[in-house]
């Protein structure tokens, strides 16, 4: 559990935001034309990383905003949080 | 077996205040090369190397831990043991393992205190009472045995549950599985290490991968804090670290990582003797042989490798236990921890080949893969030495996410994630 600050509503518990995952996966152009695996890979495979993770959360109970966050997964600390297609910052 | 444990060896070693027992297993340093390699000694692992040595007589193997055996999730986890899954696959898969559980103190010569007390799995609403029927029926023409327990029938079970119609979330009824129940988790580390010792299983503590060298798409050895180790296979058993295993050989995989939390209360007098889990409201509560409650909280809901958890997600367990069991209000919580489980998308493992010669997962768990500890081992010894799987976790590939033949079982998991 930490603090966020949520780039619409300042610092509020971690409680109030859900968490939506590994950020900047690109949702494919033309679904029709992928492939199996390329479908496997969009839907599923998740690099999961020990260390600094880009992702994406929602302040869920609160501004309802998607936004998203640079944290290092090995010790829940917060480097960055931006906003969504602002460009990502360089940690 | 070396030293084998009986009444005559406990008398004979009490004559010497028992100082003169044997080290149940070896401290060895790596050799330079293996037949095969285990990443990961918690109990899947152990279980692995175990079962390569007995059954497929593979005696020139590691099991190689960064920590020290059986610490992470084996030593993390509520010790919960039934096969009560919904479909045909998941079916076949944990009730293997506890038919072997059923002998596994026996077969390894070891305690694991298997106690065949019962799981019972409650209904809150009505389409919790439609969807464990369902399984009820399902696990019964699966040759599981369940049965379904009206409201009544689950307060005479276990008498000192709250079945008020007035709470939040009433019990409606629920399911039970008189052959499920629970193990001494340390135990069924130690009991498979001193086994695969026995057979000459290296079992290197201490001793962390820091990555796998590969020559085009065949396995060639481990870097580990312990100098290269060489080999052809690698069967990784990492739970929640499997991602970062996978991410050395340049592999992705459809797991997220996440702390899941258990906590136990001061030690009292019997009072609960079966395992009852609540899917709906998220409380699980069992009772150690010490006497402690064993109390299963959720999943944090993010990704990390804290190995804490959050308050709030404990906080949220006990009010659901408080209301289901009144009785334990006073109790005051003693020790709290986190493990890190490894999710997959459809709540069901992987024990799998992968697309690189020599490299096998045994992964994705999630929250539950302590009771399928023996099948999981033997099943996964299998499909290294036979470089295929049995068919039992056949349906348990990592193609399915390519293939889109999931074994969806969120609905069997005990509690939601």
């Amino acid at each position: 559990m930490f603090v966020i600050n949520c780039p619409y509503c300042g610092e509020r518990d971690q409680s109030e935001f859900s968490c939506g995952g590994e950020a900047h996966i690109v949702r494919p152009k033309q679904p029709t034309e992928l492939s199996d695996d390329e479908w496997a890979e969009y839907l599923f495979m998740r690099k999961n990383i020990k260390g600094v993770q880009f992702e994406r959360w929602n302040h869920a109970h609160g501004c309802r905003k998607w936004f998203n966050m640079v944290r290092d997964t090995s010790n829940d600390k917060i480097h960055a949080v931006y906003k969504i297609g602002e460009k990502p910052p360089v940690i | 077996m070396k030293n084998k444990y009986s009444i005559f060896s406990l008398i004979k070693n009490a004559f010497s205040q028992h100082e003169n027992w044997k080290q149940a297993w070896g401290n060895p340093e790596p050799k330079k090369e293996y037949e095969a390699v285990i990443v990961g000694g918690g109990g899947h692992g152990l279980a692995t190397a175990y079962y390569l040595a007995k059954k497929h007589n593979m005696k020139n193997i590691a099991v190689l831990e960064k920590g020290w055996i059986g610490g992470g999730n084996t030593g993390r986890n509520t010790t919960i043991i039934r096969s009560n899954y919904l479909w045909d696959a998941s079916a076949g898969l944990y009730d293997h393992a506890l038919k072997i559980w059923e002998n596994l103190s026996q077969e390894l010569n070891y305690n694991i205190m298997f106690s065949q007390r019962g799981v019972m799995n409650l209904a809150h609403n009505l389409q919790d009472v439609r969807d464990l029927k369902r399984r009820t029926h399902a696990n019964r023409l699966n040759g599981i045995d369940a049965v379904w327990l009206d409201t009544k029938q689950v307060k005479e079970f276990c008498p000192i549950i709250n079945i008020s119609q007035d709470i939040r979330y009433p019990v409606l009824g629920g399911t039970l599985q008189r052959r499920a129940g629970t193990a001494r988790h340390d135990a069924v580390a130690w009991g498979y290490a001193r086994g695969a010792d026995a057979m000459g299983v290296d079992i290197i503590q201490n001793c962390e991968v820091k990555g796998i060298k590969r020559n085009g798409d065949q396995v060639e050895g481990l870097d580990t804090t312990k100098g290269f180790i060489k080999t052809k296979k690698i069967g990784v058993v990492a739970a929640g670290h499997s991602s970062v295993i996978a991410n050395m050989a340049g592999l992705k995989l459809p797991l997220e990582s996440k702390p899941l939390q258990a906590l136990v209360s001061e030690p009292v007098k019997p009072i609960i003797d079966t395992v009852v889990m609540s899917n709906a409201v998220h409380a699980y509560v069992s009772q150690s042989d010490k006497g402690e409650l064993v109390i299963g909280a959720g999943t944090d809901a993010y990704i990390s490798y804290t190995q804490r958890g959050s308050h709030d997600v404990v906080e949220g367990t006990l009010k659901a236990i408080l209301e289901l069991y009144p009785i334990f209000s006073r109790m005051k919580m003693l020790r709290q921890w986190g493990g890190i489980v490894d999710i997959c998308p459809d709540a069901s493992p992987i024990i799998s080949k992968t697309n690189i010669k020599g490299l096998y997962f045994n992964c994705g768990w999630g929250t539950g893969g302590f009771k399928a500890t023996p099948g999981s081992g033997d099943l996964f010894a299998h499909t290294i030495a036979n470089d295929e799987p049995h068919k039992l976790n056949a349906a348990f590939n990592l193609n399915r996410f390519v293939s889109g033949d999931l074994v969806d079982e969120h609905g069997a998991a005990a509690v939601a994630h």
